[in-house]
């Protein structure tokens, strides 16, 4: 058995309006010191395959289902 | 006749507006076509309609585009004289298939847009727009969360050298800027075709500005520019 962790964000150079926002609230709250937030999607699979090709795998699912490249890139760990 | 087969995908809600627009309004043969049927060759045209295909989770279209059907549209695009239209969440599922290019993000302003807009027709000699005057002013209804269009630089420059380039929001005299873009849309682009041209998304929804009693008649220029444009073949 293996956990992995996924997290799937925009591009740099892609405008996140949701990320804008929450920016634009924790100024409002007096959080002058952030520069810039980004907002993403975390995604936990748990899987019976723990082989060699595990990350292979993930790659595939990622690039075909859970990241659209046009927009978004990710990273991801294995427990 | 010509013959439209209107995809249903779970979560489907313009479905019915379609098929109507089509076949009692503009008097051609439709059918609805589930999202499980492999066959799809005998229709001219195929219409990928509005809703939230599979609750828009992951992102919108992103599951759709597994759906059994979209292996058959996939063989469908690179037919002659076969035709593709994506409305609303079916442009998105277009997108994601990678039959157009793009994608599409949150509209900028984060809320979810439904009201009438104005739409430049900014080339006229396609399938879909052949009945409309270049540049001519078209008032149609949009209504969705997610429809600000984005693609790369080098994309964008080879939709506008290739003239695939639709439609573009624009206000009621025809002005385009960043006051007349309702989603924060790249380049105000509101609806775009591949190369080849048989294969359109357009955020906008035609088939509910069909008659007058809906607000608006502009939508039936889109399908008769269609029906027209298969005819020529048929």
């Amino acid at each position: 058995m293996a956990k992995v962790k996924i997290y799937v964000t925009l591009k740099d150079g892609v405008l996140d309006p949701q990320g804008k926002t929450v920016q634009f609230a924790l100024d409002k709250m007096g959080y002058k010191n952030i520069d810039s937030v980004r907002m993403g999607k975390y995604i936990e699979i748990d899987t019976k395959n723990d082989g060699k090709d595990l990350k292979k795998q993930i790659d595939e699912i990622c690039d075909k289902l859970l990241a659209n490249p046009n927009i978004e890139k990710y990273s991801f760990t294995i427990e | 006749m010509v013959k439209f087969g209107v995809v249903v995908f779970p979560g489907s809600n313009c479905d019915k507006d379609c098929l109507w627009a089509v076949k009692d309004v503009s008097g051609q043969k439709a059918e609805f076509v589930w999202h499980e049927s492999k066959d799809i060759m005998k229709y001219d045209v195929i219409i990928l309609p509005g809703g939230f295909s599979y609750g828009d989770y992951l992102r919108t279209g992103a599951i759709a585009r597994f759906s059994r059907v979209m292996d058959a549209v996939q063989k469908f695009a690179v037919k002659k004289n076969k035709m593709i239209v994506g409305i609303c969440n079916g442009f998105q599922i277009l997108l994601e298939a990678g039959l157009l290019p793009g994608a599409m993000l949150v509209n900028r302003d984060l809320k979810f847009i439904s009201k009438f807009i104005h739409l430049s027709v900014e080339n006229n000699a396609t399938a879909y727009t052949n009945k409309c005057e270049k540049g001519q002013i078209l008032r149609v209804p949009i209504a969705h969360g997610e429809g600000n269009y984005f693609c790369d630089e080098k994309t964008l420059n080879s939709l506008i050298e290739n003239d695939q380039v639709v439609f573009r929001y624009c206000d009621e005299h025809g002005k385009i800027n960043e006051e007349t873009n309702p989603n924060g849309s790249l380049y105000n682009i509101a609806g775009i075709m591949n190369k080849k041209g048989n294969v359109m998304g357009m955020m906008p929804h035609p088939e509910r500005a069909m008659t007058k009693e809906l607000g608006s008649t502009d939508g039936n220029l889109v399908f008769r520019s269609i029906v027209d444009h298969v005819k020529k073949y048929l």
